[in-house]
């Protein structure tokens, strides 16, 4: 229940987060929304000798839609994104993400920089974030870098982020149809992380599928895009019969199965199927 | 590190470690025992306050990062000796039996009904999800939320 | 006892809330005492394995630390950690309070460290070395008891720490009669009890005085000061022990462990009060575990579905040592076999062996829900065996209720009961003949929905002190001060039952006062006339029936008093609504007058004490048997296995109730637990006897949206064990729900011929049965 002590330090900008950073970098850890940090160093799993709090920096913090792009400050916790009216209407699938995770109170304080960097192999926004192609801007003492989502997620609980990086935006295209979106969890009865999820971005014309985008969480060590269905589904009409068949890839392209006293390997890849199934068809109704 | 904060309307100055979780600091510091804790992994939501108008854990913050913040706990709900309309819930519908849960409980409820006023059964369940309780069984909670609403109902409706 | 129920019987609001609801209440961590130091407790992460040195020196020399502790320091100086039950022939390891010369399970007590307070502790902890060597370990209680298995106390040379046999009739006789015998092997999952509040304690010894109190989150103060006491060789009128506010306990507290003593210890050598407070992670380790019983039950039946006799052969995990009641638990077990039917013949043997895990002890229910849970599960298996209606093979096998007194096999009277009526009643509430109709359509068109029964009786009030380790009594003082307020002394000692308000109403209606003008204290061993606690489902039964004679005897003493104010006859004085008043005379004095009376005892008959009290110590002549009907439907997703419940449908026979609001809510948290047991809950440790589920990320206590509404009603069998009426129901919904869920969700597989799945029913294995 009780931290490692540690130095604390609360700048108010990036430029003086990347500072302190390259100062500290290897032994220092970012402190964002908290609700993966701290409990990690109440059981000691974590013992950082500097704890960078990026919560004051108000730059991190906003939403905005810029053209054709949708940015979100790293700092945006799940509530904004959950309660923006611009989100929903521009792309649905993030609020939708974002209402599913933890509870109101994780939520009000957790953060999409943080989710993502923590990454959790069982945490929400990386099917989103996949299916959304989105980019995650970091920087550092050497200036800025923009890493597709697609190759953000390297492994369990770990990101693309290098530790005297602070990420500082998350760049989402807009949707050409956002409603054609769904997220759909299975979530683990004790903590309420995904057991499997799957989320699911669609264009459709003259009920033929037009472009997809599918990623799944939970199901593998790293979050991933479900391209084998993609492509099985991209330039067809979504019949029943071509959406089973395809979505019965849905766990091609993952790396390996976790297993754990929640669910089995073999579990997780058919959840991954028929959620992945359920997705898409959810996506096509509401498109 | 010096550390300035209001709870429940009265401001506290302390000088803290940086590590000291902002529950500690509520519970040890300023003395206000009602907060309580029921686990360390953030999940029993026993430790529920409000920080700037927002139900949040209060073990899974540190005292640091709430410099500057207006906190209410369970003991700020009451207003001139008059129970919270969810206070009233709880007792009214027998919403708790060991209390323990209940304080962060209430203040959760009351989030949530800032959220959504008039919640259906399935939304207060589904509201409630950060809090855990082993006495009750959750019905006599969701009766008592349903109580509150109402009563909130009835009261913004007169002061209209 | 004759007066006007004012209160009795309502839905009183509970006086216990507006503290409460405030967040005013005082729980353990909630009491500050001036210079307290903090206690952290380092754990064995091992479960088997010889300590080989312990350094505490760098722990020592850290900021703010005190003192540190290991077990050379405890080592005959503080007492074992106590088992109260008996056995024939049990065997009981000596527990030390802190590990000496080896570990035997993960999060055993290995050293103490005291500090100024609780992060220096914390941080020191984390500065002692131990060397440990691993040994084998042991999990698997059925490879406990094989000759080739490590054995983990070498006193004994064998992990078998008990045989425990039970039950009666001609057993052989009847399987020779049988048509069929049905069996199944059935698991009972270890269970964590989780109360919200984890334990908690704080010392304070007075070296002057040599006295000491002790607070702790406990269901039974008493229990612990006598064992504290003989733990610490302190004269046990020099130790108070006083029980908080207590955030629930369902059996966790009902026990004595090796904190309490080992804290109170402390306080004695450094002179100062000391405190520790549980983490969840040490709960789920080192607080008692629940259930765990794994065996195999055969019954002999007719094809008719009369039951000729059962037969269960069971081993029980121990764990790594006794705690106070480890060993009685299943003999509730082997108490309960006949369940709510007649069954001639009746045999359990059970094997309690050591494993290296937490201790197995009293959890909601302790014993009872596996009797129910394997009687109500083979019933089903047998209406599948025998194509009968499970509702029609329940009805079958019951007594009726003019067969009560019950006599069963297992050498039970149960006092009352009409089950057909709680049945019936459930019946109607879901239309089960409709609900049937409804199912076969739903199959037709493919989907899985279930409905499941369970026809339960439980063992309550407990209990007569023959049956009961340490007194089965209870014990209450009700005095009426000079100003006519009541003080109601009780030996219960509640955490969330309410008892400080269905105890005053009782107390509030035979003296004719207002509610408010009657207080209810418990849990402080210095006020308290000795006691013996909450479990068990007693408080109402024993407690309150202790206190309803007490009453009397205070209406008894001061009706000598009023006769002898009015001038009239004792016999002639009715009392009503608070009032003596005489007769013929129609002079009438208030309680209050009397009460101020007898204490200034100015003008007092001559053989009249002053004062106005009396004390009862009430022994029950039997248990009660509180008995009624779950029935639970689900519908099961295809797909996933997911389980959902559609309706759950209580009819629960509790006898009278005192105060219906806190029996609903009784019967709602025992459902939750109930059905949390047949869906989610799992303690589970790997083979090298880590514990996987040490955080409640990974237990999973359910949530509101976890569990549906319920629907309760009630029917009210009167019994004659207590004057109340009352029967008991803390535990009934614990005990009456886990089977009608577990056996909805297998009606569900019906179409897929499965028999039997353990618990927790977890999608995952219903996914697999549908795909086998
Ligand atoms: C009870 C509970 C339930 C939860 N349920 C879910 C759930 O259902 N689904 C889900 O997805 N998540 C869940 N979470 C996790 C939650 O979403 C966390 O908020 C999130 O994972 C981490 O975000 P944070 O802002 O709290 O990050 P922190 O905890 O502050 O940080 C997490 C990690 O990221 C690093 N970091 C943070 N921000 C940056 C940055 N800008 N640049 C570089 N590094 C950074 C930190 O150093 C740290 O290593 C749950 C958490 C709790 C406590
Ligand atoms: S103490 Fe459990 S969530 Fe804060
Ligand atoms: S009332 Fe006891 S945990 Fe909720």
């Amino acid at each position: 229940m009780i931290p490692n002590n540690f130095e604390y330090f609360a700048p108010t900008s990036i430029d003086e987060a990347v500072k302190l950073l390259e100062k500290h970098g290897d032994d220092c850890k970012i402190l964002s929304g908290g609700h993966s940090l701290i409990p990690a160093l109440k059981l000691r799993l974590a013992a950082p000798a500097v704890v960078l709090d990026i919560g004051r920096i108000k730059e991190l913090k906003q939403i905005k839609i810029d053209g054709n792009t949708i940015r979100i400050g790293a700092n945006a916790t799940h509530s904004e994104i959950a309660n923006s009216a611009e989100l929903k209407q521009h792309c649905p699938l993030l609020g939708e993400t974002a209402a599913q995770i933890g509870d109101q109170q994780v939520r009000n304080r957790g953060t999409l920089g943080g989710s993502l960097t923590h990454a959790d192999p069982a945490a929400d926004w990386p099917a989103a974030m996949l299916a959304l192609n989105a980019e995650i801007v970091v920087r550092s003492g050497k200036g800025e870098r923009v890493i597709k989502a697609a190759d953000f997620f390297v492994d369990i609980m770990t990101s693309a982020v290098q530790p005297h990086e602070i990420v500082t935006e998350i760049r989402v295209p807009k949707p050409a149809q956002p409603n054609a979106a769904v997220y759909l969890k299975v979530p683990q009865s004790a903590s309420g992380y995904a057991v499997v999820g799957v989320a699911a971005q669609l264009k459709i014309n003259n009920g033929q599928c037009e472009d997809v985008s599918i990623g799944v969480t939970g199901l593998a060590p790293k979050a991933f895009r479900a391209k084998s269905v993609e492509d099985a589904l991209r330039g067809k009409a979504l019949d029943e019969g071509t959406v089973s068949a395809a979505t019965a890839k849905a766990d091609a392209d993952a790396s390996d199965a976790m297993e754990d006293i929640h669910a089995s390997g073999d579990y997780r890849r058919h959840l991954a199927r028929v959620y992945a199934k359920r997705a898409v068809q959810t996506a096509a109704s509401r498109a | 590190m010096n550390i300035s904060l209001s709870i429940n309307g009265i401001k506290h100055e302390a000088d803290v470690e940086p590590r000291l979780l902002l529950v500690h600091f509520i519970r040890d510091l300023v003395g206000l025992t009602g907060t309580h804790i029921g686990c360390e992994t953030s999940i029993c939501g026993a430790c529920t306050v409000f920080l700037d108008g927002k139900p949040v854990k209060s073990c899974t913050i540190l005292a640091v990062q709430a410099d500057g913040t207006e906190i209410t706990t369970i003991e700020g709900l009451a207003k001139n000796g008059q129970f919270h309309p969810v206070q009233e819930g709880f007792w009214e519908c027998h919403g708790l039996q060991c209390g323990f849960c209940t304080t962060g409980m209430i203040m959760a409820v009351c989030g949530l009904l800032q959220e959504n006023p008039q919640p259906t059964e399935e939304q207060i369940r589904h509201g409630l999800e950060g809090n855990l309780c082993r006495c009750t069984g959750y019905q006599h909670i969701v009766d008592s939320v349903q109580y509150a609403a109402n009563k909130l109902k009835t009261q913004s409706a007169k002061a209209d | 006892m004759s007066f006007l129920a004012k209160y009795i019987g309502q839905k009183v609001k509970r006086t216990e809330d507006p503290r409460l609801i405030q967040g005013l209440g005082h729980y353990v961590d909630d009491i500050k005492l001036a210079d307290t130091l903090h206690v952290a407790i380092l754990r064995s992460p091992y479960a088997h394995a010889k300590i080989n040195s312990i350094n505490v020196e760098g722990a020592k020399q850290a900021p703010g630390v005190m003192a540190v502790y290991t077990g050379n320091d405890v080592e005959g100086k503080v007492g074992y950690v106590p088992c109260a039950a008996a056995l024939p022939e049990l065997k009981v390891p000596k527990y030390p309070v802190l590990a000496q010369g080896k570990v035997i399970f993960v999060g055993q007590p290995v050293a103490a460290v005291v500090a100024t307070d609780k992060y220096k502790a914390r941080d020191a902890v984390d500065l002692i070395e131990v060397d440990y060597d691993p040994l084998d370990v042991v999990t698997d209680p059925e490879r406990a008891a094989k000759p080739d298995c490590p054995v983990i106390h070498e006193e004994f040379g064998t992990n078998v720490a008990f045989v425990h046999s039970a039950g009666t009739g001609d057993l052989e006789a009847a399987f020779k009669q049988a048509d069929k015998i049905v069996s199944q092997r059935l698991n009972h999952p270890r269970l964590a009890p989780i109360a919200l509040e984890t334990r908690g304690v704080l010392a304070q010894y007075f070296p002057g005085e040599q006295q000491m109190n002790l607070w702790s989150s406990t269901q039974i103060p008493h229990l612990m000061r006598t064992q504290v006491a003989i733990m610490l060789g302190i004269p046990e009128n020099k130790l108070r022990v006083v029980a908080p506010e207590v955030g629930g306990g369902f059996g966790s507290k009902l026990n004595v462990y090796a904190e309490e003593a080992l804290l109170g210890w402390i306080s004695m050598q450094l002179h100062k009060p000391v405190k520790w407070i549980e983490t969840r992670r040490e709960n789920m380790a080192a607080t008692i575990h629940g259930r765990a019983q794994v065996g195999t039950v055969d019954v002999a039946v007719k094809n008719d579905g009369t039951l000729l006799g059962l037969k269960y052969n069971v081993t029980a995990d121990v764990g790594a040592y006794h705690q106070l009641l480890t060993p009685a638990i299943p003999t509730l077990t082997g108490l309960m076999l006949s369940g709510a039917y007649k069954i001639p013949a009746i045999s359990m043997t059970c094997t309690g062996v050591f494993t290296n895990k937490m201790s197995t002890d009293a959890y909601r229910g302790a014993g009872r829900p596996e009797a129910t849970y394997l009687i109500e599960r083979i019933m089903d298996r047998i209406a599948q065996e025998l194509k009968m209606d499970p509702v029609e093979l329940r009805r079958k096998n019951f007594p009726q209720p003019s067969e009560f007194p019950f006599g069963t096999a297992t050498g039970l009277f149960y006092d009352s009961g009409d089950y057909d009526k709680a049945l019936n009643k459930a019946l109607e509430i879901v239309d089960y003949k409709k609900l049937r109709e409804e199912q076969k359509a739903a199959r037709a068109q493919g989907r899985l929905m279930g409905i499941g029964v369970s026809t339960y009786v439980e063992i309550c009030a407990i209990g007569p002190s023959a049956a009961t380790p340490a007194g089965g009594w209870e014990s209450a003082t009700v005095r009426v001060e000079p100003t006519g307020k009541v003080t109601v002394l009780t030996g219960i000692s509640p955490h969330g039952q309410g008892e400080e308000t269905s105890f005053a109403q009782i107390v509030a209606d035979m003296l004719g006062v207002d509610l408010n003008d009657v207080l209810v204290i418990h849990g402080d061993t210095s006020i308290v006339q000795y006691g013996i606690g909450t479990f068990g489902s007693r408080g109402i039964a024993i407690g309150g029936t202790a206190i309803a004679m007490a009453t009397e005897k205070v209406v008894a003493k001061a009706r000598k008093l009023a006769a002898h104010m009015i001038g009239a006859d004792e016999e002639g004085i009715t009392f009503e609504n608070g009032k003596f008043v005489g007769s013929p005379t129609d002079k009438a004095v208030t309680l209050q007058e009397v009460a101020l009376s007898a204490h200034v005892a100015h003008n007092i008959p001559t053989d009249f004490e002053p004062g106005l009290v009396a004390t009862h110590f009430f022994e029950p002549k039997n248990f009660t048997f509180p008995f009624g009907t779950h029935i639970c439907v689900v519908e099961l997703d295809k797909d996933t296995g997911d389980v959902k419940i559609l309706r759950y449908v209580a009819v629960d026979d509790c006898g009278k109730q005192i105060n219906p609001l806190l029996v609903a809510g009784q019967v709602h948290g025992g459902i939750a637990q109930g059905l949390a047991q047949a869906l989610y809950e799992e303690v589970v440790y790997d083979e090298n006897g880590q514990l996987l589920t040490g955080e409640l990320m990974d237990y999973a206590v359910p949530k509101a949206h976890q569990l549906p509404r319920y629907e309760c009603d009630h029917t009210e069998t009167p019994t004659d064990v207590n004057p109340l009426g009352v029967k008991g129901v803390g535990e009934a919904g614990t005990i009456g729900s886990t089977p009608a869920i577990a056996n909805a969700v297998i009606d569900a597989l019906g179409p897929f011929g499965v028999q039997h799945i353990d618990l927790p029913l977890r999608p995952e294995k219903l996914w697999r049965a549908m795909n086998n």
